[in-house]
């Protein structure tokens, strides 16, 4: 039992670094704000800390500022990180009043734990594109095209959601790729083809959006077989549980699901 | 193999210059002389290449090694030149034998024969037994001898000794200075000595020159200077009491205010007397009788001098004068006290200036 | 002992010997003798060994002669050049590894002359880790070393000289003999930090089990699903290389 405890401690000094952080520059926020006048539903006032996996990083940044907007007093503090990581400060007691994951296996993990409230909701889902260079100077049309050799490839490593999915995706094409590096994570995976070290790589359809800039997405079939679900929930320890509430219900509402899908998700 | 060097030593380094000549012929074991700040170790850095000359040249049998006018400069590292340190800088990482070794090593000795070489330099100081230690290991005499070794195993045709005996305690330093008289009169090039202790120059040079402030400012065997010193400096060293003035006869005027000494020696114009400590007595009341030099004067100091006591007078000339204690016990002395001082004529020396 | 000086010693021990203590305690001890013997573990401490080692000599030829410069020519802007040897030191290592990827990636100033020329690039190759590794430990064995240079008496270089050495025999069988221990404590350094390097090696050399998947690069992504053996990493990674610190101090830096 002393390793529990230790990992209780060290996991609860890592969230409350991570809140403290976040709260940083935010004096204000500790003060209650007044009773917004004529809400739409309940009133809802005070912080609401939203864990939210990184590739929601710039949507829900949006979702956060009109739902800010149309529930004055509110204010939402965010906290981006890997899903897995996020789970973990979850269980291990992180004052947080909604999570939204990337993956359901994450999810899960909080849920199992007792963490939870009611079962979680699938609010997008994302789906793999092969990410290469602009204008796609190699001629890629699908993933058979990525066995040529000479070409190079990066993929997320199998332990990060996009990783599995790109595995589930690849299996399903019956091809064998040969990835010159497994990245950690699937900005790294895309970063690698904006530099143009590698000819191609498999990222979520969102990332290569967010980069078009740099990368044109080549849909592929077999990304069908591997998409990935997005579930968010209220937590049961939540302080402000009101406040939750109404921020899951904003980001299922129709507003945000479009907002969410200019930005490459899929409603579910 | 003989050698001579003929130098002419021009560095100018703004707040400091030094500018002076050097000869030595082949064998020959000369003293550079001096206070601190003399310009001594400038000298031999100059003569090892390890500081260049403003203007000036320094030539070894004939060939030039540092000739700023005519853009001549053999490094350091080609010149026939040998150094002894003052803290020998033997390298600590190395052997004695292979410290030893160094040099010839360095001019293209293979290993076995620069070892086969140390040895025997070793076993010419007497040091077979320490030829595997670190210089750690060695006490100080023992490393001056490996220095010494070390720099006469290239048979430099210019050896430079940097106050060799400096870092030494003075039981060790007698027992070296010997041993180092023998190497040196054995040694065939020629030798340039850098001290500051008269005894280490009278004992192993030939010829002593002295300088203050850059300048040399006497020249000469160690008789002729240890008689006849020429500055302040060279008095003190030899250990005279010197004065400068003019001579008329047997009388030498010294000062304006009409202070006179009498010698033996009969003179005209510009003159030096000079006199011993030990040649001054010391009365109680004004001496009376032979004819002698006798002045008022007070008790300026007391030191301890070997046996006897070296006092400083003040009054018309100051003085050193050396006594026994039992005199000084007879005397009573004690600071500020009037005395009278007497030097016979015949203990003085004035020569002209 | 005064004890202002010794309580702040005792909790700089402990906050410094605590984190391992977590490891040690936190290791799933039952299960340790099959997670050893994973492949995929040996593989990754062998390259992490291997890339550090080469990491260290590729500084040593390069870093020695760079301390020699800046502790002992004088020349315009030296003091600057002194600063940008510690910028790797300051710089957060992915960023290191972006920059490197800037410099020697396929499409870099020097990388793309290399691929058209040789056909050879850096990036996802074992030579690649070695480069991002030398990038980020070589200030540590330059600020060593070029310590260790002005501290040593220049006048055994003056001696050497009157011996005959000229400048170069002088460096190698005088300076470099009398600045060995601080050379030996900064390669020391430099391997600990190589042997240490995440971010500037996953940047620009990426992560492939066998060519560039180096231990801390395993220990992140076990992370990821599995801290047991993610600690598992950790330990031997610990043991390994504070055992070979432990052999050469005494060896070679003569630890009193």
């Amino acid at each position: 039992m002393r390793s529990r405890w230790i990992r209780t401690t060290l996991a609860g000094l890592m969230a409350v670094a991570v809140v403290g952080l976040s709260g940083c520059g935010n004096d204000s926020t500790d003060t209650p704000s007044p009773p917004s006048a004529g809400g739409s539903s309940a009133a809802v006032t005070g912080n609401v800390t939203v864990f939210a996996a990184a590739s929601l990083t710039e949507s829900f940044t949006e979702i956060g500022k009109d739902f800010e907007a149309a529930n004055p007093g509110t204010k939402v503090i965010f906290n981006f990180a890997g899903s897995s990581a996020l789970a973990t400060q979850i269980n291990q007691g992180a004052p947080a009043d909604v999570f939204a994951s990337a993956a359901p296996k994450n999810m899960a993990t909080v849920t199992d734990a007792g963490n939870g409230t009611g079962t979680a909701t699938t609010f997008v889902k994302n789906q793999l594109v092969i990410a290469v260079a602009k204008g796609n100077p190699k001629g890629i049309k699908g993933l058979s095209d990525l066995t040529k050799p000479g070409l190079k490839v990066a993929l997320c490593a199998e332990q990060v959601p996009c990783g599995a999915a790109a595995k589930k995706a690849i299996d399903a094409a019956k091809v064998k790729i040969t990835p010159v590096t497994l990245e950690q994570d699937v900005k790294g995976a895309l970063s690698k083809v904006k530099l143009g070290e590698v000819d191609a790589s498999l990222v979520y359809r969102t990332d290569a959006k967010a980069a078009t800039a740099d990368v044109d997405a080549v849909e592929f079939p077999e990304s069908a077989q591997a998409i990935n679900d997005y579930p968010i929930i209220v937590l049961k320890k939540a302080p402000n549980a009101a406040g939750a509430q109404a921020f899951v219900d904003y980001v299922l509402s129709d507003k945000a699901t479009s907002l969410l899908t200019e930005a490459g998700f899929q409603a579910p | 193999m003989t050698s001579t060097l003929d130098a002419h030593l021009v560095v100018d380094r703004g707040t400091f210059s030094l500018d002076i000549d050097l000869h030595i012929a082949a064998g020959e074991v000369v003293a550079l002389l001096g206070p601190n700040g003399a310009g001594k170790t400038t000298a031999l850095r100059a003569l090892a290449g390890l500081e260049a000359l403003t203007a000036g040249y320094v030539s070894l049998d004939g060939a030039d090694l540092d000739r700023p006018e005519r853009r001549v400069w053999i490094p350091t590292e080609h010149r026939p030149v040998g150094v002894v340190f003052q803290d020998y800088l033997l390298f600590p990482h190395l052997s004695a034998l292979d410290n030893v070794a160094f040099g010839p090593r360095r001019h293209g000795v293979d290993r076995r024969t620069a070892r086969a070489q140390a040895a025997q330099w070793l076993a010419r100081v007497g040091l077979t037994d320490h030829a595997r230690r670190k210089p750690r290991q060695l006490s100080g005499g023992q490393a001056q001898r490996v220095a010494l070794a070390r720099a006469l195993a290239l048979h430099p045709k210019l050896l430079l000794l940097d106050e060799p005996l400096a870092a030494l305690d003075a039981r060790t330093r007698l027992e070296t200075r010997a041993e180092l008289q023998r190497h040196l009169t054995e040694h065939p090039g020629a030798t340039l000595l850098v001290t500051h202790d008269p005894l280490d120059a009278l004992v192993l040079a030939d010829r002593l020159v002295i300088i203050e402030d850059g300048r040399v400012v006497q020249e000469g065997d160690a008789t002729t200077i240890t008689a006849r010193p020429r500055t302040e400096y060279v008095a003190q060293l030899v250990g005279l009491n010197l004065y400068r003035g003019r001579a008329d006869g047997t009388t030498v005027h010294l000062g304006d205010d009409g202070f006179t000494l009498t010698t033996t020696d009969r003179l005209d114009g510009d003159a030096f007397v000079a006199f011993r400590p030990a040649a001054v007595a010391l009365h109680p009341e004004q001496p009376h009788g032979s004819p002698r030099n006798t002045w008022p004067a007070t008790i300026a100091g007391i030191q301890r001098h070997g046996d006897n006591l070296r006092i400083q007078l003040t009054g018309p000339i100051p003085v050193a004068a050396d006594i026994t204690p039992a005199a000084a016990a007879h005397l009573h002395l004690a600071l500020g006290q009037p005395v009278w001082a007497a030097v016979k004529a015949t203990e003085t020396r004035a020569y002209p200036a | 002992m005064p004890i202002a000086l010794l309580l702040p010693a005792t909790l700089g021990l402990l906050f410094l010997i605590l984190p391992l203590a977590g490891l040690v305690i936190r290791a799933p001890w039952s299960t340790l003798p099959q997670r050893l013997t994973e492949p995929g573990v040996l593989t990754a401490l062998r390259l992490s060994l291997q890339c550090a080692t080469l990491a260290t000599l590729l500084c040593l030829v390069l870093g020695v002669p760079l301390a020699w410069l800046l502790a002992r020519v004088q020349f315009t802007g030296r003091r600057f050049v002194r600063a940008l040897v510690t910028v790797p030191l300051v710089l957060p290592p992915v960023v290191g590894g972006v920059a490197l990827l800037l410099v020697f990636g396929r499409n870099g100033l020097v990388g793309s002359w290399l691929d058209d020329t040789f056909g050879f690039t850096l990036p996802f190759t074992t030579t690649g880790v070695v480069v991002a590794e030398a990038f980020v430990a070589m200030p540590f064995l330059i600020i060593a070393v070029e310590g260790a240079l002005r501290g040593a008496d220049t006048r055994y270089e003056e001696a050497a000289a009157t011996l005959g050495a000229g400048r170069w025999t002088t460096f190698t069988h005088v300076t470099l003999p009398l600045v060995a221990p601080g050379i030996a404590a900064g390669a020391v350094l430099c391997w600990a930090r190589a042997l240490g390097e995440f971010g500037a090696t996953i940047t620009f050399a990426g992560n492939y089990p066998g060519t560039t998947q180096t231990m801390p690069l395993a220990v992140y992504l076990a992370l990821e699903n599995d801290l047991d053996a993610a600690i598992v990493l950790s330990l031997i990674l610990l043991v390994v290389s504070v055992a070979i610190l432990a052999a050469l101090r005494d060896r070679w830096i003569g630890s009193t």
